[in-house]
């Protein structure tokens, strides 16, 4: 598809998610639509998103893992004065723990990219493999940022609220921006991660459009996922820092929801609808989108087995049991045969009939 | 399955963690911000600002209160009923506004805000 439909496609496709909480709140407004986006479609999205998740986790449960596949970046375990890594390598459970932890919380493998340059020299073009951390570092910014921004979001969703929460708050708003020149504008506290996150994210969009080769594998489905999360920032910045809500109504709301006696208190602006709405999507659309890598790493397997094939007798998991006919039992059933043909046998007849006198 | 055990405990700690707020909640009265106002504020009948402008918004007006009145010497505000307030924590917020423990800190604690007030001001004492 080309790139250019695709980035309309998806942008369209987040206009309209956008536009569907803001007329149905904004405009038609009503208890009705306010119980619609604020109670229903939250709770059918926790739903989906849950049993979602579950589902597609079982189903790749359910395919066989044949072998061990030793794609690393180290020397395997063979003999002492061989130097080994125990860790990109590993022989046991305690590296391939190790690599798993890299993978997820650092994400090892993206370290490693490299990018294929030609250098011209006054021999001509040489070939020359470019370490490529930009990626790596825009996606740990933009994980940990998320991940940051949502467990901040904790303090509306439990109370009373968790130290882990507060300490969240201020590591995260530690630049106190309120005493910037500019009047009123940088309250409440702002968030390093609030920007990290947006800047992070259209880094991997602009990134997605400006190397044309991963332009011309991007699909819709690459960029809707860049384009709700990018929504959902920007809603959930203009909602702090500008188009304010009342926050203590929000709390009321989402903390009516985990008890399941929900209710929506009155006075919760339209903006707010807009960025729950597009929660709602995200999560909705989560189980059935490349964003189950979330769950897929861990399934990843080069990365989660250990490399032992040398010295650890695998059996192949899909292995019917398979009916044996030996070379004996073949001999027994055609030796006449073999020996009118002419074709050397192992045991003559004389032999088994005289074994067959002695039992 | 296959590693069906490592999968299933894989699947509970995510579904424990992304359940963790129905769990923590659970059982709990829903207990509400109730701010109060003294008689001198209910007597004031308006603040300074709008009550919507005031709710969301009050520590963008103390920010720039405290911007204008420590960099610039600028001390009066019209407020929006007209009326000329003298721009300070202490004598104009505070005259109303005396109980912090059933005012300022029923929204606070509730969302846990900690703005640095009292790193500079002094905390008002309440009377009972």
């Amino acid at each position: 598809m080309n790139f250019i439909i695709s980035i309309l496609f998806s942008g369209i496709a987040v206009s309209v998610i956008v536009l569907i909480p803001w007329i149905c709140i904004g405009a038609i407004d009503g208890a009705f639509m306010r119980s619609l986006f604020g109670i229903i479609i939250p709770y059918a999205a926790i739903a989906t998103f849950l049993i979602g998740i579950v589902v597609r986790v079982i189903s790749w449960s359910r395919s066989p893992v044949p072998f061990r596949i030793p794609t690393t970046a180290g020397q395997e375990w063979s003999f002492p004065w061989i130097k080994s890594n125990p860790i990109d390598n590993p022989k046991g459970m305690g590296g391939v723990i190790l690599r798993m932890i890299f993978e997820v919380l650092l994400f090892r493998s993206l370290f490693r990219n490299t990018r294929l340059e030609y250098l011209n020299d006054e021999n001509g073009p040489k070939i020359n493999y470019e370490w490529e951390k930009w990626l790596w570092l825009a996606a740990l910014a933009f994980h940990y940022s998320f991940l940051v921004i949502f467990l901040r979001h904790f303090r509306f969703f439990l109370d009373p609220i968790p130290g882990f929460v507060h300490v969240l708050e201020s590591l995260d708003g530690f630049m106190q921006l309120g005493i910037i020149p500019f009047n009123g504008f940088g309250m409440p506290g702002v968030y390093i991660t609030d920007g990290l996150l947006l800047a992070a994210v259209t880094y991997l969009f602009v990134r997605r459009i400006y190397i044309h080769q991963v332009r011309y594998i991007s699909l819709p489905a690459d960029y809707f996922p860049l384009f709700i999360i990018l929504g959902l920032g920007l809603t959930g910045v203009l909602m702090r820092y500008a188009i304010r809500v009342d926050i203590t109504a929000v709390k009321e709301l989402s903390i009516s929801l985990f008890q399941f006696s929900p209710k929506v208190p009155d006075g919760i602006g339209v903006i707010f609808f807009i960025h729950l709405f597009l929660l709602c999507v995200l999560i909705a659309y989560f189980p059935f989108s490349k964003l189950m890598h979330m769950a897929g790493i861990f399934l990843s397997p080069t990365r989660n087995m250990a490399n032992n094939n040398r010295f650890k007798r695998h059996v192949n998991p899909w292995n019917y049991p398979v009916k044996f006919h030996t070379y004996a039992a073949y001999e027994d059933e055609f030796r006449e045969k073999m020996i009118e043909a002419g074709i050397p046998v192992d045991k003559g007849v004389e032999a088994t009939s005289e074994s067959g006198k002695k039992e | 399955m296959y590693d069906g055990g490592k999968i299933i405990v894989g699947l509970l700690i995510c579904l424990g963690f992304f359940l963790s707020p129905f769990f923590y909640n659970a059982g709990k009265a829903a207990k509400v911000p109730n701010p109060q106002l003294t008689e001198i504020a209910k007597e004031a009948q308006t603040c300074v600002m709008s009550k919507d402008y005031m709710t969301t918004s009050h520590f963008t007006l103390l920010d720039k209160w405290r911007n204008t009145v420590v960099r610039d010497g600028e001390r009066y505000f019209k407020g929006e009923n007209g009326k000329i307030y003298y721009k300070s924590l202490q004598m104009t917020c505070l005259k109303c506004h005396a109980n912090k423990s059933k005012f300022c800190d029923q929204c606070h604690n509730y969302m846990d805000v900690n703005p640095y007030c009292w790193d500079c001001h002094i905390e008002p004492k309440e009377s009972e």
